[in-house]
């Protein structure tokens, strides 16, 4: 009985899991960012491109930290991440075969509505960061290695500030969404990039307190792996993305993207 | 905390209205965790089997190893299921990372030690209670442990109904494996790591009670067929 059960049930099962791995056309695997995944920038950008080409983007949302190594072990066939700095290394080491502007949005200071540090009346980024420091106020860190942990690291180094190991710096180590919720729970200011935040809901007593200053600028870069290094990368499809998001009608689609009304990415012209 | 209504709520709403991202999600995730399960059942029922009935050196050793894996957790699984199935890992060259094939092979990991412990515990009572009419059948230890599973399958159910329940609630390894990749590798457990990222929690809560839901019709189903097939046997 048991068997006669199993030997129907087998087939099933393998026509299941053939069923599972079918996908309709070409595929790529992009390996980016909980920013542009969480915003819904891709749900927004995606579908238009994989109208116009017929190939389906699969994406796979990290950290930058993450996504570059994802990408230097072969396991993607493009990155899409925040951290020009490290970006550009990427392309120097030989992992990367080029690497290209796309668009650009910005970081933004969160904290409790109260504003214990004083941060909305600070003139620069940099103020801001020296002023949560000075008063020893509450600060979720990513501490992932991400983009925006990047960006963190570099203003509290500008300020000449080390929060590492301090009580009141929470290095939450996980993404930009369970920080937020971090923050939210304790009251604690964070530094996050506008479309996580502009999608984020839990958000409790939080609000935007520090924003539009200039060293807040948050770039974002496209890059293909290098198939020299990994043979198995799917260069052509791969490059029809990138020449596409590159392109005026991608830099359109990432104009038009909005939520709740507002532009969250702006396209950036390829120098 | 209205929180909680509210999940509720749009618990009900999802399930009435048989949302079709939904439902392909939720396909999905039975599609991968019953073929781990499945595959589980061959391999971990068996292995239980003959650590209870074989007698070898270091047989109390391996009980103990075993009992010890179902504790592993399923983020160390993903990750060394990941670093095997990396293009720049051993098994690279068959491209299984972020596929619905690599979610299998990280839950079969996870159930098989899980299956195998409650297999060893059930037949090994079973073996205690006939061990010497077999021995008097002479029977080898292979037979033995044939023997013994067939009559062991309606307890037996519970370890596969357990791999069932750790293969379709673990997060840590499908979200490593598979990448949460939408329309690809989204399952119900990845989803609500994403939804609770986005803060979104009467939603990650709703989803929530979605899996919790189907769990249970999956062990009210299993419960139903045992009664059933045990009755027609009497």
């Amino acid at each position: 009985m048991a068997s006669g059960v199993l030997k129907r049930l087998i087939p099933a099962l393998a026509l299941s899991a053939a069923a599972l791995t079918v996908q309709a056309g070409e595929s790529i695997t992009l390996a980016s960012t909980t920013s542009t995944e969480n915003s819904g920038l891709f749900g927004y950008i995606l579908p238009i491109f994989e109208k116009a080409s017929g190939i389906q983007v699969n994406v796979v949302a990290l950290g930058t930290g993450q996504a570059l190594d994802v990408g230097k072990r072969g396991d993607a066939d493009a990155l899409l991440v925040h951290d020009r700095a490290k970006e550009e290394s990427f392309v120097a080491e030989g992992y990367g075969a080029y690497r290209k502007d796309v668009m650009y949005n910005d970081f933004v200071i969160v904290g409790p509505a109260a504003d214990p540090a004083g941060v909305a009346g600070a003139k620069t980024a940099d103020e801001a960061f020296a002023k949560i420091a000075d008063s020893g106020s509450t600060f979720a860190s990513r501490a992932d290695r991400s983009g925006t942990h990047a960006a963190e690291l570099r203003f509290w180094k500008a300020v000449g500030k080390d929060p590492e190991g301090k009580p009141w710096y929470k290095a939450s180590g996980s993404g930009m969404g369970a920080t937020l919720n971090m923050a939210a729970g304790v009251g604690a200011y964070t530094l996050s990039d506008r479309g996580s935040w502009a999608n984020f809901k839990n958000r409790q007593d939080l609000k935007i307190l520090f924003q539009g200053d200039p060293q807040l600028y948050n770039p974002y870069g496209v890059i293909l792996i290098n198939p020299a290094k990994h043979p198995h990368v799917k260069k052509a499809a791969a490059e029809r993305f990138i020449d596409w998001i590159t392109s005026d009608a991608g830099h359109q689609a990432i104009a038009d993207f909005k939520l709740n009304g507002e532009q969250l990415f702006f396209p950036l012209k390829a120098k | 905390m209205g929180g909680f209504s509210q999940a509720f709520a749009e618990a009900f709403v999802l399930l009435w209205r048989f949302d079709a991202q939904v439902l392909e999600i939720v396909l999905r995730s039975l599609q991968v965790s019953s073929l781990a399960v499945l595959i589980g059942t061959a391999v971990g029922l068996p292995l239980g089997a003959c650590l209870a009935v074989g007698q070898f050196p270091g047989k109390q050793t391996a009980a103990v190893i075993i009992n010890g894996f179902m504790g592993l957790p399923s983020v160390v699984v993903g990750v060394v299921v990941y670093l095997a199935l990396s293009r720049s890992g051993p098994m690279g060259e068959f491209g299984l990372l972020y596929t619905p094939s690599a979610m299998v092979i990280a839950q079969v990991v996870l159930v098989v030690p899980l299956m195998a412990a409650i297999a060893r515990q059930v037949v090994e009572d079973a073996w205690r209670n006939y061990q010497e009419e077999l021995a008097a059948l002479r029977f080898g230890w292979w037979d033995t442990v044939r023997v013994l599973l067939h009559d062991c399958r309606f307890s037996l159910s519970v370890a596969v109904l357990a791999g069932l329940g750790r293969a379709m609630s673990e997060v840590g390894a499908v979200m490593i494996v598979g990448g949460n990749i939408d329309r690809a590798t989204r399952v119900m457990t990845t989803a609500i790591a994403l939804e609770t990222s986005k803060g979104d929690l009467p939603l990650a809560i709703a989803l929530g009670i979605v899996l919790l839901v189907l769990i249970l019709l999956l062990n009210a189903g299993a419960f139903a067929l045992r009664t059933t097939v045990m009755r027609r046997f009497e």
